[in-house]
């Protein structure tokens, strides 16, 4: 009975202008909730979820392009320039959409499981953080003893350039990494990687001697930023500063641009992911996922392919470690752990492997899950050890409870709870990924032909 | 000269010796079988031929090129393409997916043209699909292009690894045991398949199998081994009449002529 109430009511919700409406009622509302209640996770929650309903229902693709725009250019933004919290989740969102995007090209398309993708992130980042700061001076000093006043070795607008050498250096370190591997298939593939991510970490971590490349634990700061042109901020706070209810500092206006470089980003990225999984390159790596010794019979050079995964993901990794690198001005080794490179595995997996709007979504959900959920239950559960509020059966003070008991650090239990119901309910994630359907052919070039020749 | 030509192959694992000083010669355009009991060695010569394996001593000559250190991609780029005895075929990919990857070797899209679409590798794409399209109505899965691999049946699922060998413009073809699980009347059909492949498309097809109407119905020569051994070789009358294919199949003793007819 209710599946068939369902079915009948989604059927009619997808007739006529009923899917126009619903998205942009969802879009509205959203956007209205968290106008009136700019703390509300809950409103924030439902503003995001618009991008779910613009992907789901069936409406016209230019409406969906515009709306989309709507929402990424000028809705989000705006609000998160009102409550700039927002605005870093959606910086994260969009930065792990990246990450995981890439890794889905390495694990979900070429099935080499990586559990060190976050090295090719690191790369990204000390490259940036390397040459955008006072580094290149400090290299004869242990980190702590270096002079104030210090230059900086290149301007901030060395930024633009530096996203396109990280595509490089990342994809050339992804190759260096990728060669020893090669040989190895699944469990042993992932330890290595897992090791080489680690060294990675290490590295950065001990490099401030001999020469103090990297400032160890303490990181790298300050980072430079490209310049931020004065009209942007003028221009912005003459456009919204009344919604926005307060003027806009340039440091706003930095996450703002940060947050549309990283959009612009992913927008490349899916673009040649799309690009490339329809081509000979994307059959031979999802070929080589499906049957390695089938694949090379066929004649698909395995080693030159799974470089060519490698070096792929890799790069996207890198520009997006540039961007964080300049968006943070902070770099340290703790931002590049195992649990990231675990972070973003369980975004892909639980999105779907191998599926672009599915990757986009896990990493949405993850990241949301990490900063909102398990956050705001953080801080409503110490916001109860204040009162003096008790559980009615058990008769238990709230006050009581072990300030051990923290949600925001229950990160790991909940990527295990993530990759073991996926495992179990949904193994090909959240929105599975599908092949391409063709039209025959042989039809088109008939119907040319016929065409043709009248 | 001789397509393809083995000089004392030998391949061992550990003790095992389960290819054994094997020298074949093949004539172009011919359809040749290799028989044996299970476990005689007979995938473990395909895979050296096709360097999924090395040969431990041995050369194997095809088309006057010494293929027997390359890499499985250089020898498939060379003209030997192969089926697999269990089939492997890439089951969440399309059936019209398979067969282009086996077009891999072929296709010469450049990165840059991938990228931007370029009119060299739209032309190049839609070419591949329409060769691809004319494979499947060849071998017989017109119209299940979009369907997943997996999800055809045990047949289709045969033909469509020939059309998938058969993208790469073989000139050669090694199928191992291409009729095993079919019903009399899908092995006629494949039987007639391979004779077309060979007389349309001049294809030369080694063939390993275990029925032997296939085997006796369109084998020119016949090849057999035994223990990792090339024990016999000949026609099919020659092979029916030969005792010591007999003893390999029967076991010693079982010599005499009341047994040939199983033979055949
Ligand atoms: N990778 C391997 N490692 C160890 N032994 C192997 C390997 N591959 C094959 N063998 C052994 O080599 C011998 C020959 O095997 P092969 O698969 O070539 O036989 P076959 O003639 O194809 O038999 P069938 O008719 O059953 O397919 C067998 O004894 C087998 O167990
Ligand atoms: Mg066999």
């Amino acid at each position: 009975m209710i599946p068939v109430f369902l079915k009948n009511t989604t059927k009619r919700l997808e007739q006529g202008l009923c899917p126009y409406i619903l998205i942009l009622v969802h879009m509205v509302l959203g956007t209205a909730l968290v106008y009136i209640s700019p703390r509300s996770n809950l409103a924030f929650l439902v503003l995001i979820t618009s991008f779910f309903s613009l992907y789901s229902f069936k409406a016209d693709r230019r409406f969906k392009l515009a709306a989309g725009m709507v929402l990424t250019l000028l809705i989000f933004p705006v609000v998160g320039v009102r409550n700039i919290f927002y605005l870093e989740v959606i910086f994260q969102i969009s930065v792990f959409s990246a990450l995981a995007l890439g890794l889905n090209i390495v694990v979900g398309f070429a099935g080499l499981l990586d559990l060190g993708y976050v090295a090719f992130y690191a790369v990204g980042a000390y490259l940036w953080a390397f040459f955008g700061s006072q580094q290149f001076y400090i290299l004869h000093f242990a980190p702590g003893t270096q002079p104030s006043h210090l230059p900086f070795l290149l301007p901030g607008d060395a930024f633009y350039l530096f996203v396109f050498v990280a595509i490089l250096v990342a994809a050339l370190t992804g190759i260096l990494l990728g060669t020893p591997v090669l040989r190895l298939r699944g469990d042993y593939l992932a330890i290595v990687t897992l090791g080489f991510g680690e060294v990675i970490r290490v590295l950065a971590n001990n490099l401030d001697k001999p020469l103090n490349f990297t400032n160890g634990p303490q990181g790298i700061t300050p980072i430079q930023q490209p310049t931020m042109p004065q009209v942007a901020v003028d221009g912005f706070n003459a456009l919204f500063g009344r919604v926005v209810g307060h003027t806009v500092s340039p440091a706003d206006m930095y996450n703002v641009m940060f947050y549309l470089f990283a959009l612009a980003v992913i927008i490349i990225i899916i673009f040649v992911t799309r690009r490339l999984d329809d081509s000979k390159i994307g059959r031979a790596w999802t070929a080589i996922r499906e049957d390695e010794t089938a694949a090379i019979a066929m004649g698909v050079p395995l080693v030159r392919m799974k470089l060519a995964a490698f070096a792929v993901g890799a790069s996207f990794a890198g520009v997006m470690g540039v961007l964080l690198a300049g968006s943070r001005t902070f770099i340290s080794p703790e931002s590049f752990s195992f649990m990231q490179s675990i972070g973003v595995l369980s975004m892909v997996i639980l999105g779907g492997s191998g599926s672009i709007p599915g990757v986009i979504l896990g990493a949405a959900t993850v990241t949301i899950l990490n900063l909102q959920v398990l956050q705001g239950l953080s801080l409503y559960l110490s916001q109860l050890r204040q009162t003096d509020a008790v559980i009615p059966i058990i008769n238990f003070a709230w006050a009581n409870l072990s300030s051990q008991l923290d949600p925001a650090k229950y990160q790991r239990l909940l990527f295990g709870l993530i990759l073991i119901l996926m495992m179990i309910f949904r193994p090909a994630g959240l929105i599975p990924s599908q092949r391409r359907k063709r039209e025959p052919a042989s039809d088109e070039a008939e119907a040319k032909e016929y065409h043709g020749t009248p | 000269m001789a397509l393809l030509e083995t000089v004392d192959v030998v391949k061992r694992f550990g003790g095992l010796t389960a290819v054994n000083k094997v020298n074949f010669k093949l004539d172009q355009g011919r359809i040749v079988s290799i028989i044996g009991p299970n476990g005689a060695g007979k995938t473990t010569f395909f895979n050296c031929l096709t360097g999924i394996y090395h040969p431990d001593e041995g050369q194997i000559i095809f088309n006057g090129r010494p293929l027997h250190r390359l890499r499985p991609d250089q020898i498939a780029s060379h003209g030997l393409s192969r089926t697999f005895q269990n089939i492997r075929l890439f089951g969440n990919m399309s059936v019209i997916e398979n067969i282009l990857v086996g077009m891999h070797v072929h296709l010469r899209q450049s990165p840059l043209s991938t990228l931007f679409h370029l009119p060299s590798f739209k032309k190049e794409e839609k070419e591949a699909e329409l060769k691809a399209e004319e494979l499947m109505t060849y071998v017989g899965l017109k119209g299940v292009g979009n369907e997943l691999a997996k999800n055809l049946p045990y047949g289709g699922q045969r033909r469509l690894e020939i059309a998938r060998a058969l993208a790469a413009d073989p000139l050669m073809l090694l199928l191992d045991e291409p009729a095993a699980g079919m019903n009399p009347q899908e092995t006629e059909e494949v039987t007639r398949l391979f004779r077309r492949i060979r007389d349309q498309k001049g294809i030369t097809i080694l063939l390993i199998e275990h029925d032997m109407r296939v085997v006796m119905n369109i084998s020119e020569l016949i090849c057999v081994m035994d223990y990792g051994e090339k024990i016999a070789e000949g026609t099919p009358d020659e092979i029916r009449a030969d005792t010591r294919v007999i003893e390999a199949y029967l076991g010693r003793g079982a010599v005499a002529g009341q047994h040939e007819k199983k033979v055949a």
